[in-house]
């Protein structure tokens, strides 16, 4: 299996807090729905234990949109300010790319990709930490930058848990079927 | 037995203007108040072929072409020989030729014709412009004693737009062949009653067009096919006027995915085409019936398989209509019986489709659809496209739903909350494919069901006379079986019925039982080589007593003489 | 650019609006999950009515497309979606018409209806899924295949040269030419909205992994990049860019002014009763 999205566009320049508010929302909501989607088609490929994973991984990214939430509470802001949003990949840095699924992945390989997820979050908010010109900013994005931090420990900790992936893992032998 | 009608041929190759003739003729016959059907033959050449206008004209409608030709009128000879076997003639029929045309080919002439050599050709040279065909058309006039007034009126219409000069020239050009024909024998048109006003000059192409039209249809995807495209021009100049598109498709896979496409879209969608191209439909025919989406697909039959002849009538598309589509595909099957009768069946098959969300291959052929004819006014029936339609409604829409009808409402796109994919896989009755067998079952039966519920009423057949004995026929060849009957009836033999089936497919089992009690004996008439049509009735109904196969193969038609002979042939055995 | 709707106070619409509760067939990886993604995220940002759009397609694993979209949908026979979308389009032009499919499809069986609707220009936006494969029945080389990729149906490869569907769309008459990658939801996103508001015939390949026929295709999202030009409206340009990049180059490559195709139907001022008149004596 191969190792996640492509990390290929420059660091953002985010200068205001709300905007960085606004971008930690939007890519935890996206990562949400994609575990969910994936959820689904694991489910629908018969891979449940897999699928279960990706549940889990979903309603536990739901947590963190609630805090994200709590954050934009805290600090009594009513609204977000309407922006284009500025990745270090195609989509937001915590969402697993669709194309990383494989109908007999393991659940270690899941955790992997969820792992990247995770660092690719961190390096997200370093990144802003380090450009950012706004004192606010910065510190936020520290605060956020250490929480996925320890989601990558939490994740690498669960990952220990979990038998190794088999070579082989991806042996079948019946053929493909046709649906047409 | 007095006479009714008379049969005219007028031949001539490359240039020689004798289907235009031959037109003219139709027309001033028609307002002289004849009724008749003109025909055309022509060679494989596109221009400087052979050709030869076949007319027929009569005091009474009639359907069917003559049993043999009164006067043949060749402006040449040049490779007429070809049209032997399509023009039978006798001691009573009389050739019209020109000396130098040469000398009349043997197949024609040994027939046993009176023949009348006239210099059509020097007649026309001594006039300013003069043309043969003119020449022909006055000699024509003057035997038929059509009146010089009715060739005016009707060469004003044609050539009104050309200039006085053109049309006097023309005129002039009449009356000399008018007046160089003054001594031969005279053999006036059977009188009918009435001037001829009101009645009407049209193809079976053209009724079908507007048969269509008048049902609802405004979306035609086309591509052209002998026998079959007038249907389509007649359609792209009609949808102009009355509104509507006709988009001229690639091919034929393509003409019948985009009337399945406009119609799924709300629009009552047609296409018209010949065997080459309904086979090349069959795909399309069956994702309109598992999608149930309405359309109407106009074959007008031609000589097959393959290419065959182009310009031919045979009844030779049945099975193809019926059995064609892969899978268990229920869908609706008609046929016209009459060059008049194009047009109501025409919109009639519009609104079954379209009441039932089903497909309608309309079968008529290239004699029904080419004939030019002199009809009366076809009855206005109200057949209009109804679909039933799903309102929007904020509940779950099951566009496949299992109704008692089997006729499920059709969201038209564009109604908010009733999204859904037509598919032609099968599918649960929301629409989503399915490989269960509960659904496939469900689906099929309800495909099945909104056909065998339907009231058809009594249009499924023309049913004609009473008595022990039945005639089963379809489509172009109920012409001759009808006139056969006629004449039959004249002279004293009137225990014979006929039916003529409109509607084939469904089939009618039970109307048939009811519609045969009492007939013993049955003789099916029909124009293919294998008996296509005597097969389906085998496989569909019961045939009372003994049944026998009367049929021909394209590309000669059954003649109203031939085909009594047979039937009194059939009665006595 | 990538908008997440949740977020935004300004845009009314979510993508997931336009999913159905349909479960996708597709093989986990399979591209045809991210164009699924990204035409609902072009959908959504164009803020369309889901009942204003129909999706047609043909059939194949790309051709399951319209079922699992919340807008209206037909799903044909192999291909034979251009037509349909054509018939459609033409008979009701305020709807937006997408055409989905595959390269067997669109450029197989269906070539002779690409050419011509490319040629026709209705203003109908058509993407294909190519994965130079045919995914659906198991895996066959499609016209789009390298000549020496191996199957059991032609063992060794076809040993023919692949069709070059932009340049032949762009030869045919499309007016709008793009290539994007499945796995790019920003850029792919972006270039649908494009297709779907440009007028005319816009054509868009979107190159679509096949993990379980074409596995190595999971590789080429190391090997796609923007195109380093800026799109262009003239042809012989294009074209030039087209025929000699390696097919990796993504991006709108053309964007074409050649009017559409006059769709809807005319209205006429003659009622239907009235045509018989013309055949009256
Ligand atoms: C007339 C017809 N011929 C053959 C098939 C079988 N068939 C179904 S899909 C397909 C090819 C699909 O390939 P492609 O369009 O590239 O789509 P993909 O599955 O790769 O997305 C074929 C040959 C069919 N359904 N209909
Ligand atoms: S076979 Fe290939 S194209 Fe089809 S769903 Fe699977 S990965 Fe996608």
């Amino acid at each position: 299996m191969s190792g996640g999205k492509q990390v290929n566009k420059s660091t953002p320049v985010i200068n205001s807090m709300t905007e960085l508010l606004a971008h930690a929302l939007a890519l935890e909501i996206e990562a949400v729905a994609r575990y969910a989607e994936l959820a689904d088609i694991m489910a629908a490929h018969n891979n449940q234990e897999v699928a279960g994973l990706f549940k889990k991984m979903s309603q536990i990214e739901k947590l963190h949109v609630e805090t994200i939430h709590e954050q934009i509470d805290s600090r009594q802001l009513k609204k977000l300010p309407v922006i284009k949003y500025q990745w270090i990949s195609s989509e937001g840095p915590e969402t697993t790319d669709l194309a990383d699924l494989h109908y007999l992945m393991t659940p270690k390989q899941a955790l992997h990709l969820a792992l990247l997820n995770e660092q690719r979050a961190r390096d997200y908010y370093q990144g802003i930490r380090q450009s950012t010109t706004d004192h606010d900013t910065q510190v936020l994005a520290e605060e956020l930058a250490v929480e996925e931090e320890e989601h990558v420990a939490l994740l690498q900790n669960w990952l220990a848990k979990i038998p190794v992936t088999e070579d082989h893992w991806d042996h079948d032998d019946d053929l493909p079927n046709s649906q047409d | 037995m007095q006479k009714t009608s008379m049969s005219i041929a007028v031949v001539g190759s490359g240039g020689a203007g004798s289907i235009t003739a031959g037109n003219l003729l139709l027309e001033a016959a028609a307002r002289s108040g004849s009724y008749g059907i003109l025909t055309r033959s022509v060679g494989p050449q596109i221009r400087g072929g052979e050709a030869a206008a076949l007319i027929r004209l009569s005091s009474e409608p009639i359907d069917s072409i003559c049993d043999s030709y009164d006067i043949l009128l060749a402006l040449d000879w040049k490779n007429a020989d070809r049209f032997a076997a399509e023009l039978p003639m006798g001691p009573h029929s009389l050739i019209i030729t020109d000396p130098e045309q040469g000398a009349i080919p043997a197949v024609i002439g040994g027939s046993g014709a009176q023949v009348r050599e006239l210099p059509i050709g020097k007649l026309a040279k001594s006039i300013n412009k003069g043309r043969p065909n003119m020449i022909a058309l006055g000699v024509l006039a003057e035997v038929l004693s059509i009146p010089r007034e009715s060739i005016k009126a009707v060469l004003t219409k044609q050539l009104g737009d050309k200039g006085e000069q053109v049309l006097q020239s023309s005129m002039d050009t009449v009356t000399a062949g008018m007046t160089a024909a003054q001594d031969i024998a005279k053999q006036p048109l059977p009188k009918s009653n009435g001037s001829g006003s009101g009645h009407w000059l049209i193809t079976g192409n053209q009724a079908t067009g507007l048969g269509a039209v008048r049902a609802g249809v405004r979306f035609v995807a086309a591509y052209p096919i002998t026998p079959a495209t007038e249907v389509l021009e007649w359609l792209a100049t009609a949808l102009q006027k009355v509104g509507g598109k006709l988009v001229q498709a690639e091919d034929e896979l393509a003409s019948v995915n985009m009337i399945i496409g406009a119609s799924y879209g709300g629009i009552p969608s047609l296409t018209a085409t010949s065997g080459p191209g309904l086979s090349l439909m069959m795909e399309g025919l069956g994702l309109a019936v598992s999608a149930e989406v309405p359309i109407v697909v106009v074959d007008v039959m031609r000589v097959g398989p393959s290419t065959g002849i182009a310009t031919k009538a045979e009844q030779s598309d049945l099975n193809i209509a019926l059995y064609g589509l892969h899978g268990d595909a229920p869908h609706l099957v008609l046929a016209p019986v009459s060059i008049t009768d194009c047009l109501f069946t025409a919109q009639w098959s519009v609104y079954l489709a379209e009441a039932m969300q089903v497909p309608a291959i309309l079968l008529s052929d290239q004699y029904l659809g080419q004939a030019m004819a002199i009809i009366e006014p076809p009855e206005a029936v109200n057949f209009k496209a109804a679909r039933s339609i799903a309102q929007h409604s904020d509940g779950e829409y099951l566009r496949y739903a299992d109704t008692g009808n089997g006729i499920s409402p059709m969201a038209i796109p564009g109604t908010p909350g009733q999204q859904y994919t037509a598919d032609g896989l099968e599918h649960s009755m929301a629409g989503t494919p399915s490989t269960r067998a509960e659904d496939h079952a469900l689906q099929m039966d309800k495909r099945q069901r909104k056909l065998d519920k339907f009231d058809y009423g009594d249009y499924w057949a023309e049913i004609e006379g009473a008595g022990a004995h039945a005639i089963i026929t379809w489509g172009s060849t109920t012409g001759a079986v009808r006139e056969a009957l006629g004449r039959l009836r004249a002279e004293g033999i009137d225990d014979i019925r006929m039916v003529a089936m409109r509607l084939l497919s469904p089939a009618q089992p039970g109307k048939f039982r009811q519609t045969m009690a009492g007939v013993s004996k049955v003789l099916v008439i029909e124009q293919s080589h294998s008996g296509q049509f005597y097969k389906y009735l085998r496989a569909h109904y019961d045939l009372p007593g003994e049944s026998e196969l009367f049929h021909r193969a394209g590309p000669l038609l059954l003649r109203p003489g031939e085909t009594a002979d047979q039937i009194r042939h059939w009665r006595q055995a | 650019m990538n908008q997440i709707a949740e977020t935004m106070s300004t845009t009314p619409r979510n993508p997931a609006e336009y999913r159905s509760r349909v479960q996708p067939i597709w093989c986990p990886g399979c591209g045809d999950y991210s164009v699924l993604l990204e035409i609902t995220k072009a959908l959504a940002a164009l803020e369309l009515p889901p009942e204003q759009v129909a999706i047609v397609s043909g059939i194949g694993c790309s051709s399951r497309f319209p079922a699992y979209s919340n807008c209206y949908g037909f799903h044909g026979i192999h291909g034979r979606a251009l037509p349909l979308a054509t018939g459609l389009k033409v008979a009701r032009p305020e709807l937006t018409v997408i055409t989905t499919g595959g390269d067997g499809d669109g450029f197989s069986i269906g070539g002779n209806h690409f050419l011509h609707a490319c040629r026709r220009n209705v203003d109908i936006t058509y993407i294909v899924m190519d994965n130079q494969v045919y995914g659906m029945t198991k895996g066959q080389a499609s016209p789009t295949t390298d000549p020496d990729w191996d199957s059991v149906l032609t063992p060794g490869g076809t040993g023919i040269r692949p069709f070059q569907p932009l340049v032949i769309a762009l030869a045919s008459g499309a007016n709008f030419v793009a290539r994007a990658f499945a796995g790019d939801p920003e850029g792919t996103t972006q270039i649908i909205i494009e297709g779907i508001k440009h007028p005319g015939f816009s054509f868009i390949q979107i190159l679509s992994p096949c993990v379980t026929f074409r596995p190595e295709q999971r590789e080429w999202r190391n090997q796609v990049r923007p195109a380093p030009v800026p799109t262009t409206g003239d042809p012989s340009v294009a074209a030039k860019r087209i025929m000699t990049d390696d097919g990796f180059n993504l991006g709108i490559l053309y964007a074409g002014d050649r009017p559409s195709y006059q769709t809807g139907l005319k209205d006429g001022s003659m009622p239907a009763s009235e045509l018989g008149r013309e055949f009256v004596l």
